[in-house]
């Protein structure tokens, strides 16, 4: 590393292409990668999704939860979460500049206050994960793959989905959970949900105001299509199995590819946050041990800004495409 | 160094209301969904996300310029990094969403 160079100071032009760093400037042509990489991503999420542009779910109707509360809130909880990061950002762009003024106590402070905005992203990120991958309504699959939702109207007319479990007859349930100690000792199986597709098609005969939530768009209203009667009793026909949240084969939400385009895109995210967060940690203890302040500058804080800030220009990327769009 | 720079504070706070106003203005649109906006289709999609689409592009715009001092970078360091960003980014994102239209129409033909 050319910082380290005694007769160099970091802002010499001597042998520096652009004026800039070797470090700084492999940071940024790794990152210049890296958004490639992301856009990718991104891109296959859009060629899917103009792909299924009439089935795909509404993000409105999946991520409406918010700590504390069961109303659904569409937008408010991811809402936090962009402002965490960009509040870390700013305390990240706040050390730099104490950098630059070889202010160590404030350097110090404000890399501490950058770690826990980023660990307050990735615990929020983790409990929204949490919620999509438990999911709390439950839906049925049917044999083409569809997955059907069921809905209710309240009393101005407006349809607001119920859960599976708010309908479904409770008759014993014969299918008794796998267990080692009940059963052969070797072999496991996945919990059995708590309600069976029998006990459900069962519950929707005492409950004829139940309507179906199709996967199909109006794309005229932007609306998912809603059926009722004939209709509904022809989807039933073919259901195959019931749904509870999601993982990567199947979700309650939709598309599968919707479920699988989440967790590998945020999940890459929060990879690259958790990584951030390492970074920013070693460098803090470096701080604190005045590694920089021997050296003779922060660069090595500006560096590692550029990788934070880079993470929190992902996210808002993350956040139109899955969230607002 | 030896000698201390100018410090930004000020500069960083203003760019940081900025990005908040924007992020409040996209949550705000995005629960209100009103139809003028959504319920219409100009180029493969609605005004609405076309809205979402330039106000992304603005925020990137200011956490590049600001926060990761683009701006103080020579000239043609920055158009290394955001010339080739936007063309290769640019290009595939044509490719690929031009492509989902055609693999939903064809199978739409095929399967309805």
């Amino acid at each position: 590393m050319d910082v380290t160079l005694p007769n160099q100071s970091v802002k010499g032009t001597e042998g520096r292409p652009f004026n800039a760093s070797y470090g700084k400037m492999m940071m940024w042509f790794f990152l210049v990668s890296d958004a490639l990489t992301f856009s990718g991503f991104l891109g296959a999420y859009g060629l899917m999704r103009y792909k299924f542009i009439d089935t795909w779910p509404i993000a409105d109707h999946v991520f409406t939860h918010v700590p504390f509360t069961h109303t659904p809130m569409p937008m408010i909880y991811v809402a936090f979460m962009t402002f965490i990061l960009i509040f870390s950002s700013v305390t990240m762009v706040l050390a730099v500049d104490a950098g630059h003024q070889m202010n160590k106590k404030k350097v110090t402070i404000y890399m501490l206050l950058t770690i826990i905005g980023g660990l307050i992203f990735l615990g929020s990120q983790a409990w929204e994960w949490k919620h999509f991958i438990s999911g709390d309504k439950g839906a049925i699959q049917l044999n083409d793959g569809q997955i059907i939702q069921f809905v209710k109207k309240d009393a101005e007319g407006h349809y607001y989905q119920i859960g599976l479990k708010e309908f479904a007859t409770h008759s014993a349930n014969e299918r008794v959970q796998h267990t080692k100690s009940e059963g052969i000792w070797y072999k496991s199986e996945a919990s059995v949900p708590e309600v069976t597709l029998a006990q459900v098609l069962d519950g929707l005969k005492n409950h004829p105001e139940i309507a179906i939530k199709t996967e199909n768009i109006d794309l005229a209203k932007r609306e998912k299509i809603i059926v009722s009667g004939v209709e509904a009793t022809k989807l039933l026909a073919k259901a195959k199995q019931v749904v509870f949240g999601a993982n990567l084969k199947v979700n309650e939400y939709g598309k599968t590819l919707f479920g699988d385009f989440f967790f590998f895109i945020t999940g890459f995210h929060g990879f690259h946050v958790l990584s951030g967060i390492l970074i920013n940690i070693i460098i803090f203890f470096n701080v604190i041990l005045g590694t920089y302040e021997k050296r003779g500058h922060y660069e090595m804080i500006e560096k590692a800004g550029l990788y934070w800030h880079f993470v929190d220009l992902v996210w808002v990327f993350v956040f139109t495409f899955f969230y607002l769009v | 160094m030896a000698h201390a720079e100018k410090s930004h504070t000020a500069l960083i706070w203003k760019v940081f209301g900025l990005l908040s106003i924007i992020t409040l203005v996209e949550v705000f649109l995005g629960i209100k969904k009103y139809d003028f906006l959504y319920l219409n289709n100009v180029l493969g999609t609605s005004w609405l996300n076309w809205i979402f689409l330039a106000l992304t592009l603005v925020k990137a715009y200011y956490i590049a310029w600001y926060f990761m001092h683009l701006k103080e970078e020579k000239k043609w360091l920055r158009r290394s990094i955001v010339w080739s960003a936007i063309f290769l980014i640019a290009y595939l994102s044509f490719y690929l969403l031009t492509e989902g239209t055609a693999l939903h129409d064809a199978k739409n033909l095929l399967f309805n």
